[in-house]
């Protein structure tokens, strides 16, 4: 993990690239999300006090938008579409497999940070659905059996 | 690309690009909308072109936006032929750059075969996904290699901008507008005429034009397509309804889910800038305006106008009252007209082609064509543009091709979260803004989601619920306590504790939220909830009544039971069951212990004999 010092620094750089202009605040947030995969603390108060805005203002906009996440997230992130065309093609069933074969629930990431399970509202593939899209692959027509060779498979190339 | 500083060099430029086409020339498109790359086309694409090299030809691969028909990617057309490949894997390349590409010869096998005659279609057109269609604001998507503002000038791109500041007033180009009956393609079916004119008159500088791409309807998907495959589209609509009203700066607020169309439209904002088509003093008018993009953050709500506009100043999306529109204080509390993205790419083709072309399309008070996505229990999913009334049943059993494996069609869901579900007896609905109203649903933003005998209605309103809970931005306590309280009742009933009286419950409580939310998302809440109620009582009742689900889907209403005459004892079942609830030897009927049956579904996909049954 980037030390307090780094993290502070690469976040002042970002608001620096967006000028310090306060309605930039969602785009720094979601440069400062690429660059540590979630948004650190140290990283919000830095904001704040760079943007001069209320560190809960920043609380609140990160809190707010569902892309944002305030806790590390694993090295894979598993997005299960859970959109109407997925959801009536059985996307529940999916979930609990994955909910199953990870041990985790969405919104966690597992405890050796290699896996975060996420919902999204549909990714418009609708065609493939149910789908998952993990890490930027798309995985149509999913199956309960297609989860485990692909768990598998990310767990094989993680090691 | 140069800069244009006139609207005669741009007809000049045009000119050129149209001289050096040759029509004759070889060239291959291939749909890289988002479905066709879970297919996997860009491998395919990259495996065209190795193979071009390979033999040594001069063909050009252009990788183009959505082609619509995503049941059967990946597509790929060989032009001037036009010849319409589907299902193309990379093992197809090698015959169809030595065959087709060189030859002309047809490769039967990668032709759509019509499953009514069992007979090959050669062209797109001709496909009956595709015959029925009037595709003006997607047609150009399968020429277009989005990257390129070449490809979209030489279909002749920017025409209509030209027209509209050399030869129209603004107020000429709003009384088009209003004259051709375009209404909002977001969802709410506002006129877009009214909605500009109100912003001429307003005071204050600068002023804005809005494109929403914040498309959140899940399962509509036309305005991530648009955006990918015609961005140009999008700014052309946009930089005219900026000249309109007199807006000097514009945004296209794009979904955080959506890269790929944050990728296009950031590239034809930049080349259309360096065209001179975005600036200062646009094609030489007295007239500057740009654009920007502001990329979401993933909440539903903000494809609300407030809400959006509270997003792009960089704060939470809540909305707030409209007592004052946003025509006169909308973002940054100045003049502002937004437009769904879809709209914007409308403008083009009513300036171009003139209002009264334009109004012949559609029926009295829905005008033109609108993408509707057609999604769900559906044999070809995609998307298709329609002129406004054409009935559900042409949509889903013309170009949909009806349900798959022969199941009964239930319900088609339209307007997303805000809508409702329509049910058999209304398939012969005119589908336009005002019928689909009077039904209890909504266009939205042309979502379709078909629905067979195995989904369950009432799961169906649940699941709403939960959705709109979760995006609900809690600002209004109606909506915020209410929608929970909604969703607490659906799922109690789901779970078999339902009591007499949860339905005319429901009811009231929807009332309360519709009146006492401040945005559409509260207002519009309890309609899926309502039109199910309303189309689908009796599925009510038989969860509340009989601790039934018809349709097999809740789980605490259902059980899991092995046919014992189709059951081989292969052994399958066991060996999938996370809980060990199935039992039995091999090769003799199996058996499942209902006390450790989850209903997780796992032993229904990996058995082949259609052995489990589920009551």
């Amino acid at each position: 993990m980037s030390k307090v010092s780094d993290i502070k620094l690469k976040t002042k750089q970002i608001v620096k690239k967006h000028k310090g202009d306060k309605s930039a605040l969602i785009a720094v947030l979601q440069d400062i999300q690429e660059a540590f995969n979630y948004l650190p603390k140290e990283a919000l108060i830095t904001v704040g006090d760079a943007m001069g805005i209320p560190t809960s203002r920043v609380y609140e906009v990160a809190t707010f938008y569902n892309a944002f996440s305030l806790n590390p997230r694993g090295e894979h992130i598993v997005k299960i579409c859970v959109g109407t065309a997925c959801h009536v093609r059985g996307a529940s069933a999916i979930l609990d497999k994955f909910e199953r074969t990870l041990f985790i629930k969405p919104g966690e990431t597992n405890q050796d940070q290699k896996f975060s399970l996420e919902l999204v509202n549909c990714v418009g593939a609708c065609a493939l659905g149910p789908v998952v899209v993990i890490d930027t692959e798309y995985h149509g027509q999913m199956t309960m059996a297609k989860v485990d060779k692909i768990i598998g498979k990310l767990k094989e190339g993680a090691q | 690309m140069i800069k244009m500083n006139n609207t005669q060099a741009l007809r000049q430029f045009q000119d050129d690009l149209k001289r050096q086409y040759d029509p004759k020339k070889k060239l291959v498109t291939i749909c890289a909308g988002t479905g066709c790359r879970g297919y996997g086309c860009i491998k395919v694409k990259e495996e065209l072109e190795a193979e071009i090299k390979k033999q040594n030809m001069d063909v050009e691969v252009r990788a183009t936006g959505c082609f619509g028909f995503c049941e059967k990617g990946p597509l790929v057309i060989i032009h001037p032929e036009k010849i319409f490949y589907q299902q193309v894997k990379i093992k197809d390349v090698p015959d169809i750059i030595s065959k087709t590409v060189a030859q002309g010869d047809v490769l039967e096998k990668l032709l759509y075969r019509d499953p009514q005659t069992n007979e090959t279609v050669m062209k797109e057109e001709d496909v009956p996904f595709y015959k029925k269609q009037n595709r003006l604001v997607f047609g150009q998507n399968g020429l277009i290699d989005p990257t390129r503002i070449e490809d979209y000038l030489i279909l002749g791109g920017y025409s209509a901008l030209a027209k509209a500041l050399s030869g129209m007033t603004p107020e000429g180009v709003i009384s088009e507008v209003k004259k051709a009956g375009l209404r909002g393609r977001g969802g709410g079916g506002f006129l877009a005429g009214i909605k500009w004119e109100g912003s001429r008159r307003a005071h204050g500088e600068p002023k804005y034009v809005i494109g929403n791409g914040d498309e959140g309807d899940p399962g509509a998907y036309m305005d991530r397509s648009l955006m990918e495959g015609n961005p140009h589209s999008v700014i052309e609509g946009m930089i005219i309804g900026a000249y309109a009203i007199g807006a000097s700066e514009g945004y296209i607020y794009v979904r955080n889910e959506y890269p790929l169309a944050v990728i296009h439209l950031t590239m034809a904002i930049e080349s259309a800038r360096e065209a001179g088509l975005l600036g200062r003093n646009i094609l030489g008018a007295d007239f500057s305006f740009d654009i920007k993009i502001s990329k979401g953050g993933g909440a539903f709500v903000c494809g609300e106008s407030s809400a959006l506009f509270a997003s792009i100043e960089g704060r939470a999306g809540e909305p707030r009252a409209k007592y004052v529109h946003a025509v006169e204080k909308g973002l940054w509390d100045k003049p502002t007209v937004l437009n769904n993205v879809e709209t914007w790419a409308n403008v083009p083709l009513i300036i171009s082609k003139g209002a009264d072309w334009y109004a012949s399309i559609g029926t009295e008070n829905s005008k033109g064509t609108k993408i509707f996505s057609l999604v769900g229990k559906i044999n070809n999913t995609g998307l298709i543009e329609v002129p406004m009334g054409m009935t559900l049943r042409e949509i889903i059993y013309g170009m949909g091709g009806g349900i798959p494996k022969g199941r009964k069609f239930k319900a088609v869901q339209t307007g997303g979260p805000s809508g409702g579900c329509i049910p058999e007896s209304l398939l012969d609905l005119q589908v336009d803004f005002d019928r689909l109203y009077e039904v209890g649903s909504m266009m939205g933003s042309g979502g379709m989601i078909v629905m067979d005998d195995r989904s369950c209605m009432v799961d169906v309103a649940k699941y709403f619920l939960a959705f709109l809970q979760e995006e609900s931005c809690g600002k209004c306590v109606p909506c915020r306590e209410g929608v929970r309280r909604m969703r607490e009742i659906l799922e109690d009933i789901c779970a078999g504790k339902g009591e007499e009286g949860d339905v005319e419950l429901l009811e009231h409580i929807s009332t309360g939220i519709a009146d006492g939310s401040l945005c559409a998302l509260g207002g519009s809440a309890p309609n899926p909830v309502l039109s199910t109620i309303k189309y689908f009582r009796e599925e009510y009742d038989a969860h509340i009544r009989d601790h039934r689900c018809p349709a097999g889907v809740c789980k605490a209403l259902i059980t899991y039971s092995i046919d014992p005459e189709k059951c081989t004892g292969c052994g399958l079942c066991i060996k999938v069951c996370p809980t060990q609830a199935v039992s039995g030897e091999k090769k003799k009927a199996h058996t499942i212990n209902n006390d450790l049956c989850t209903r997780c579904g796992a032993c229904i996909e990996s058995c082949k004999f259609d052995a489990i049954n589920v009551k």
